[in-house]
């Protein structure tokens, strides 16, 4: 993610593959880790922080799309179905056994794993648009399963409520509580992706998304690593469910529709396909997008429009904002954000020599 | 006792590793390969030559399991892969080029022939995502394979570009890298000359029999270049219309009267043989 190679020698196999080669690489981590476990959570505001959380919520959601469709090439229009796969499970099993954290986020991914594997088959014969209808009718599919069987969804309106989590008998309830708590699932979803992509499983999606029969031809079985692919992705889709679950306290399939399986492509798009980094940042992007839209409108907007209608204004406005960013990157910047950093990086890669 | 030695070796030198018997393969009511059988000995290089068109690639893309033909068997040592799919073709140790080079673009050198050794690690999901320990020691391991391989193909500079920024010639030398890191015990190249120049084509050439020399790896080979092929090959195959219509020592097919009418000779001497 940082480079600068200035006076910079490796000299092993093992140092030359680590994920941060560069000592300033390892200084700007350190840096970003002071950032966010020391200056963040005393510099921001309870809004702030809960907007933050809602961040690392979906950069764990976005990433795991990413794996699917931005390293291995299969779109999928289904994941908002498989948080909420994850959610119902880990919320089931939080009520009625009183799991702990720590084995309900893990069982809410693995279901979701699940229904991922059976939704993935299609993708051995079918591919692009006809992949991303499958998906998407396993999306209305599982919303309709939790919104009739009651036995899932638990009766009154199809929610379950949960407690919060606890750690060594603390409930973490406040916006600060809870960020460390997302933050650690963040961090750990960032680190076993970039170790995931750096070896043999990451290389082979990869692999399958830029020839696929030269993928068959070198030995790899394309089936079973798209399975893969689908199973880990819903995997993340699953702990994103339990993680959103947890924030809120309440399980609900309404907070897991389409709409926010077509806000997590977005944020793969705007962010850049096929790059974690670019992952983080679109999730980040259009969870903001939609706050900062408001604030702009009520506090520039006020001589234009009445309270009224800027409250109308805002999720249309956010639409049309979305729809046109992603266009822009897809047709502009397929790279998307990810891009615009490493442009800014590459000027800093040779500093001081960047001329 | 040393005469014995030598037979021994001789005879492990013709033992058929790879054999394609009666296989035919047909595209809607056009033959692409007729009838074809093709026994090839471990170790030997076998080139196939014919016109565009002849049925060469299709009959690479029915060993690597890429085609399923209609008619026939492919066996390797013995076991039948004639219906097995690529990647378990793979797995038994069959590589292959195209020949309309086949790389991951994005992807570095390194990246594609570190792909190349795909069936010879073992990384599951679980180790890949902790990486440290074994996923990270078995990426050196074959990191260290990876590079004896670069710097057998004098790669070492281009190690870290994206193979899509390579001239067409070195792209061709990362392809066959990429297959050579599967260690295959046979090789099929579809092309690995086209379109190279003279001094390209004599680098590859030079690779091919290093392989062959110094891992005894089987190679199957298709190239246009006359020369090239009657120089490196213990044996050739010559394909016209989807047929086989010779098969042997490059002297024996230079003499053959059907070759030199479909194919080798000058227009006269097509002629004549024609008749
Ligand atoms: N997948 C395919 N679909 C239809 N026709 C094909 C296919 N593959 C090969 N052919 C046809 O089979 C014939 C032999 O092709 P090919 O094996 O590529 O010849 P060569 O490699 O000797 O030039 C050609 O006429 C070609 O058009
Ligand atoms: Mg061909």
């Amino acid at each position: 993610m940082f480079h600068s190679e200035t006076g910079v020698f490796k000299t092993s196999y093992a140092a030359d593959m680590a994920l941060f080669p560069l000592p300033v690489a390892r200084w700007a981590i350190a840096g970003l880790a002071a950032l966010f476990v020391g200056v963040v959570p005393l510099m921001f505001t309870p809004y702030l922080m809960t907007l933050l959380n809602l961040v690392l919520i979906a950069v764990v959601g976005a990433i795991g799309l990413g794996i699917l469709t931005g390293y291995t090439g299969q779109i999928s229009i289904g994941h908002g179905g498989f948080m909420s796969v994850g959610a119902y499970t880990a919320a089931n099993l939080i009520v009625r056994l009183g799991l702990p954290f720590w084995l309900a986020i893990p069982a809410g991914g693995l279901m979701a794993a699940l229904i991922g594997i059976v939704v993935g088959i299609p993708s051995l014969r079918i591919k692009g648009i006809y992949l991303a209808v499958a998906t998407l009718a396993s999306q209305f599919i599982i919303e309709w399963t939790i919104n009739h069987v009651t036995w899932i969804s638990g009766g009154i309106e199809a929610s379950i409520q949960v407690p919060p989590p606890s750690v060594f008998g603390w409930k973490l309830q406040s916006p600060v509580q809870l960020y460390f708590f997302l933050l650690f699932f963040a961090v750990l979803a960032i680190v076993a992706t970039l170790n995931l992509m750096r070896s043999r499983i990451g290389r082979a999606f990869i692999a399958i998304r830029d020839q696929d029969i030269a993928a068959e031809i070198i030995g790899i079985d394309i089936f079973r690593y798209k399975l893969y692919a689908f199973a880990i992705s819903s995997f993340y889709a699953g702990v994103t469910g339990v993680l959103y679950t947890y924030y809120l306290g309440i399980a609900n399939y309404e907070q897991f529709g389409i709409d926010v399986s077509i806000n997590y492509l977005a944020m793969i798009i705007i962010g850049g396909l096929g790059s974690v980094l670019g992952a983080v940042l679109g999730a980040a992007f259009i969870t903001i997008l939609p706050e900062a839209t408001r604030l702009f409108l009520t506090d520039f907007g006020g001589a234009l429009f009445s309270p009224d209608t800027i409250r109308r204004l805002v999720p249309n406005l956010t639409l049309i904002l979305f729809g046109g960013l992603i266009i822009f990157f897809l047709i502009v910047e397929p790279e998307g954000l990810n891009r615009l950093w490493r442009n800014i990086r590459n000027y800093f890669r040779f500093w001081p020599f960047s001329y | 006792m040393a005469t014995n030695a030598i037979e021994a070796i001789a005879g492990e030198r013709r033992r058929v590793q790879l054999a394609v018997s009666g296989v035919s393969k047909h595209f809607g009511g056009l033959c692409a390969v007729e009838d074809v059988s093709l026994s090839v000995a471990a170790g030997s290089i076998t080139s196939i030559i014919g016109p565009n068109g002849a049925g060469k690639t299709s009959l690479l893309n029915m060993i690597s399991g890429v085609y399923k033909p209609d008619t026939g068997t492919i066996t390797l040592e013995g076991r039948d892969i004639t219906r097995a799919r690529p990647s378990e073709v793979a797995a038994l140790g069959v590589a292959r080029t195209f020949q309309n080079i086949a790389l991951f673009g994005g992807m570095t050198v390194l990246d594609n022939i570190m792909l190349g050794r795909h069936v010879r690690m073992k990384s599951g999901i679980l180790s890949s995502v902790i990486y440290w320990g074994l996923a990270q020691r078995e990426e050196v391991a074959h990191r260290a394979r990876v590079e004896e391989l670069i710097e057998f193909l004098q790669l070492q500079d281009l190690r870290k570009q994206p193979t899509s920024a390579l001239a067409y010639g070195l792209r061709k030398r990362v392809e066959l890298g990429r297959a050579l890191a599967l260690d295959p015990k046979v090789l099929l190249l579809d092309e690995p000359m086209g379109g190279m120049n003279q001094e390209e084509k004599e680098d590859m050439a030079r690779y091919i029999l290093d392989v062959n020399g110094a891992w005894g790896t089987t190679i199957i080979l298709i190239e246009h270049d006359m020369a090239v092929v009657m120089d490196i090959s213990d044996r050739v195959a010559v394909f016209d219309r989807g047929r086989k219509i010779a098969d042997g020592t490059p002297g024996e097919v230079q003499r053959d009267r059907a070759v030199i009418a479909a194919y080798l000779g000058t227009r006269q001497e097509r002629a004549e043989a024609a008749e």
